[in-house]
């Protein structure tokens, strides 16, 4: 009946997995009591649950992300802990717990916080961006929202039930394999990969087929705003790489479940494969996050230097041969492997050419702001930070690329310095800039600047502490993922280290205040015009928050930042004229499919196969019962527009 | 969204002039044309599973391990006829959409059931494989090599099973309701659906069966 769930699953090992298990089973039911308490269960059914509105589904897509964001630096500060106090003792995490925390760690941070960031802002912006009234397929954009959500859940369970995988966030085998892993971890793992990685897949679908198909009449492949040209690309790769990834991670639950042999070290297996797949898709996974997070930038740097982006063309050109080389450099992750030298060399020197596309639009940023009417608005504090931060990481990134080099610092301290490098600055810096930016076109008030540069300080100093010295401790030899170090030597760095992630908590402490104190004072900071920012681009030329629909009327672009153009020039934008606006209609069938995929993956961890039947047939009969219905948009009259317009609380748009 | 539904003598007389001329709008044209475009931008990414499970396959033609060898196993007349089962099924499926998009209900209706039986047909012959090379100690455990061999064919056959639903759905919304605009576009992008099969299976006999044979 419970296949292998038995009440020794429950968190009774250690103190700590108890008190982890204790804080996200007291969080959750806390949410349930809030929602019950002020009675927000029907609001929440009619605006989130059930929505297929973009926005909102932007919406969820960033608190899931923000959630996870905590989640994953708690394990942070874990590591940090255990490894300074292991350098003359034992630390307080046993291996197996220090090795779950570290696999959580990263698994969270790319999955469930960076992917879900990208996807929530992707589908706030976009379509705003692009003029449009939603993406292109919006009940498969809800679909892809909740199959995250159930993955989101399921890591969060592995928490409360059972343990997480202890191979890292990148499973190799054969230690992720059946023999040496038997337990529930590495399955906890690979169902959470798979349902996460098919919603993203979907999701990088619709994203190319809305930038295809619905741009405003005039808006050009040339007249995209940047951002939009980064999602077309991260889609591009997300549609490549993605696949890769599911093939890699079922295979690996084949050989688990059936005892194939696809990664077995005996019987003629190849754990080299997995590696292969797993980065085919892991190097360009870098590439989509961090290039959405590049066009948050051009954004931001155009719009506070008051400029149009320097040298738009090289930007575009630049991003597509991004594209392209990122799906070409994987094997730089494991030179080690013992590959030819010309392999090691033709992927070694692929590793540098994508260094140049990315070091163009570090010099196009900087001359976007040269003698331009720079303001500093907390967004350009992330943006100057990463441009700092980032170009380190990519110089030590292009040290990687020397194959020799590689050998020597390959699996140390000096490499988990180097992603972090990237990733931090580059990818979450992006995001956070991106969220302070567009937050008040999706609340209709302005975050408080004074609490974000706070929280900008402590990220970048946190970053720069608690990082720079594991470049050094990688270059003296330790060894990444160490659970004890026993090298009393290593101490003084890996206090530093230590006292930089406590900066960093001190950053998420300001993104929380940030966020009270502006609800707080959200009616002193609202924003009646829809363009705080004296924006250039589509998404400011509408009422904040937009209407469900966005634009009452289509705009008709004639250049890039059209809107910019139109305030220059005094005038108003140009519109289609006004038609009927058709939405999709409200459904809680993506809920109910992500609900199920939760459901079904669990069962199958723990080998329940009656319920993971179960769970199949909901999921299968839900998406056929959905393959029925015909109408699946309602109308709405000129007049429900203009009473619509109306009701966004009077914040009617400059020009709209 | 729909727009007009026409039926009968009306139906026939209007896509007698363009096949999709008498229903919908424009509105609901392009909507079906970016739901074709979604979908061949999945079958892309879907391609790329194929892709990865080949070169898989490939690298583990490696990995025999002392397990049983292709040489031994593949029936090149059993693919051959599995091959000549699903061609024709692509070609029965042209009929299916000929006779929907000329409004003949019932022809298409007949059409899909034999496509369907087709690959059924297909399908029968490939499990009759799979319990003959369990037999013989060739199933997925008995080497790198045949794991291989399973997740490529067994990821095609799972899709011609998911094939074979769709096709179901098909008939019973073609009898529910009738040869609607939303009906034919549906049809459109399992017709896309089902070709595909067809392109991976030439690979699949051409990468896997031919050169097992042969070797």
């Amino acid at each position: 009946m419970f296949g292998r769930l038995t009440f020794d699953s429950l968190p009774f090992y250690s103190i700590i997995a108890f008190g982890g298990a204790a804080i996200t089973v007291g969080v959750g039911l806390a949410i349930l009591a809030i929602l019950t308490w002020f009675r927000l269960w029907g609001w929440l059914w009619r605006n989130y649950l059930t929505t297929l509105d973009h926005k909102r589904i932007g919406i969820m897509y960033v608190v899931v992300a923000l959630v996870m964001l905590v989640r994953g630096f708690i394990d942070a500060l874990m590591m940090r802990g255990q490894q300074m106090a292991s350098a003359t003792g034992h630390g307080f995490l046993e291996g197996d717990h220090f090795q779950q925390v570290f696999s959580a760690h990263g698994t969270i941070m790319i999955f469930f916080m960076a992917t879900p960031f990208m996807a929530g802002l992707v589908n706030f912006v976009l379509p705003l961006q692009l003029g449009a009234r939603d993406v292109a397929f919006p009940f498969l954009n809800a679909l892809s929202f909740w199959l995250t959500a159930g993955s989101v859940g399921l890591v969060l369970i592995s928490l409360v039930i059972g343990v997480f995988s202890t191979a890292g966030w990148v499973g190799y085998p054969p230690y992720s394999g059946i023999e040496r892993n038997p337990g529930v971890g590495v399955d906890y793992w690979i169902w959470a990969l798979f349902i996460s990685g098919f919603a993203t897949t979907m999701t990088g679908i619709n994203f190319i087929v809305t930038i295809m198909r619905h741009r405003a009449p005039g808006m050009t492949y040339m007249r995209m705003p940047i951002f939009v040209w980064t999602v077309l690309c991260s889609s591009v790769i997300i549609l490549i790489a993605f696949p890769a990834l599911t093939v890699a991670v079922a295979l690996l639950g084949l050989d688990r479940l059936f005892l194939t042999h696809f990664f077995t070290a005996d019987h003629g297996g190849n754990l080299m494969n997995f590696t292969n797949m797993f980065w085919m898709w892991g190097h360009p996974e870098v590439y989509l996050l961090v290039l959405p997070a590049f066009g948050v930038f051009s954004e931001v740097v155009a719009t506070f230097s008051g400029k149009k982006i320097y040298g738009y063309s090289a930007m575009v050109k630049a991003t597509v041969l991004i594209m392209f080389v990122s799906m070409l450099v994987w094997l730089h992750h494991f030179f080690t492997m013992g590959a030819s030298a010309t392999v090691n060399a033709v992927f070694g020197i692929s590793t540098m050419i994508i260094g140049v596309p990315t070091g163009l639009k570090v010099f196009n940023w900087m001359f976007t702001m040269y003698r331009g009417r720079v303001r500093f608005h907390v967004s350009m504090y992330w943006t100057l930070g990463f441009m700092v931060l980032f170009v380190i990481g990519g110089a030590t990134g292009v040290m990687h690329a020397i194959v020799p080099v590689d050998y020597n610092t390959h699996n140390t301290a000096f490499l988990v310095a180097h992603f972090h490098n990237m990733l931090v600055p580059g990818v979450l810096f992006g995001f956070v800039a991106g969220y302070m930016y567009w937050f008040p076109k999706a609340f209709g008030f302005t975050l408080n600047q004074k609490w974000g540069i706070r929280a900008f300080w402590g990220w970048a100093i946190g970053f720069t502490l608690a990082f720079m010295p594991l470049y050094a401790l990688g270059l003296m030899g330790l060894p990444r993922r160490t659970a004890e170090i026993y090298n009393p030597d290593f101490l003084p760095l890996l206090i530093v280290a230590f006292i930089g992630a406590l900066c960093v908590l001190f950053g998420i402490v300001a993104l929380v205040v940030q966020l009270y104190v502006s609800i707080r004072d959200r009616a002193q900071n609202r924003d009646l015009t829809g363009d705080p920012w004296d924006g250039r681009t589509l998404e400011w030329s509408i009422p904040s928050p937009p209407p469900a629909f966005n634009f009452a009327r289509i705009p008709i672009v004639d250049q890039i930042d059209p809107f910019a153009a139109a305030k220059r020039a005094g005038g108003k934008m140009q519109y289609e004229p006004a038609g009927p606006v058709e939405l999709p209609v409200p459904t809680i069938v993506p809920m109910v499919i992500g609900v199920s995929g939760f459901v079904l993956s669990f069962a199958a961890v723990w080998y329940m196969w009656w319920l993971f039947v179960l769970a199949a047939l909901v999921m299968l009969g839900a998406v056929i019962g959905r393959s029925f219905v015909d109408n699946n948009e309602f109308r709405m009259s000129q007049r429900e527009v203009d009473a619509a317009l109306r009701g966004s609380a009077g914040r009617a748009g400059g020009v709209q | 969204m729909t727009g007009a539904t026409l039926r009968g003598a009306e139906l026939r007389a209007a896509v007698a002039e363009n096949p999709m001329a008498g229903l919908g709008t424009a509105a609901s044209h392009r909507v079906h044309s970016e739901r074709a475009l979604g979908f061949w931008v999945y079958l892309m990414s879907d391609t790329i599973i194929f892709a990865v499970l080949f070169a898989n396959y490939g690298v583990l033609t490696f990995g025999m391990a002392d397990g049983p060898t292709p040489h031994e196993m593949f029936s090149l007349g059993r693919a051959a006829q599995e091959t000549a089962l699903l061609l024709l099924s692509s070609l029965t499926f042209g009929m299916i959409s000929y006779s929907a998009l000329s409004g003949q209900k019932d022809r298409a209706l007949l059409w899909l059931i034999v496509t369907m039986v087709l690959g059924a047909g297909f399908l029968a012959l490939e499990l009759t494989e799979f319990r003959e090379l369990f037999a013989k100690g060739a199933g997925p455990q008995a080497s790198g090599f045949w794991s291989g061999f399973f997740a490529l064919v067994g990821t095609h056959g799972l899709h011609v099973a998911v094939g074979m639903i769709m096709m179901a759905v098909m008939g019973v919304q073609f009898v529910v309701k009738g040869l609607t605009e939303p009906v034919l576009s549906r049809l459109y992008r399992v017709g896309l659906f089902w070709h595909f099969l067809d392109l991976v299976w030439i690979g699949i006999f051409s990468f896997v069966y031919l050169p097992g044979v042969l070797s």
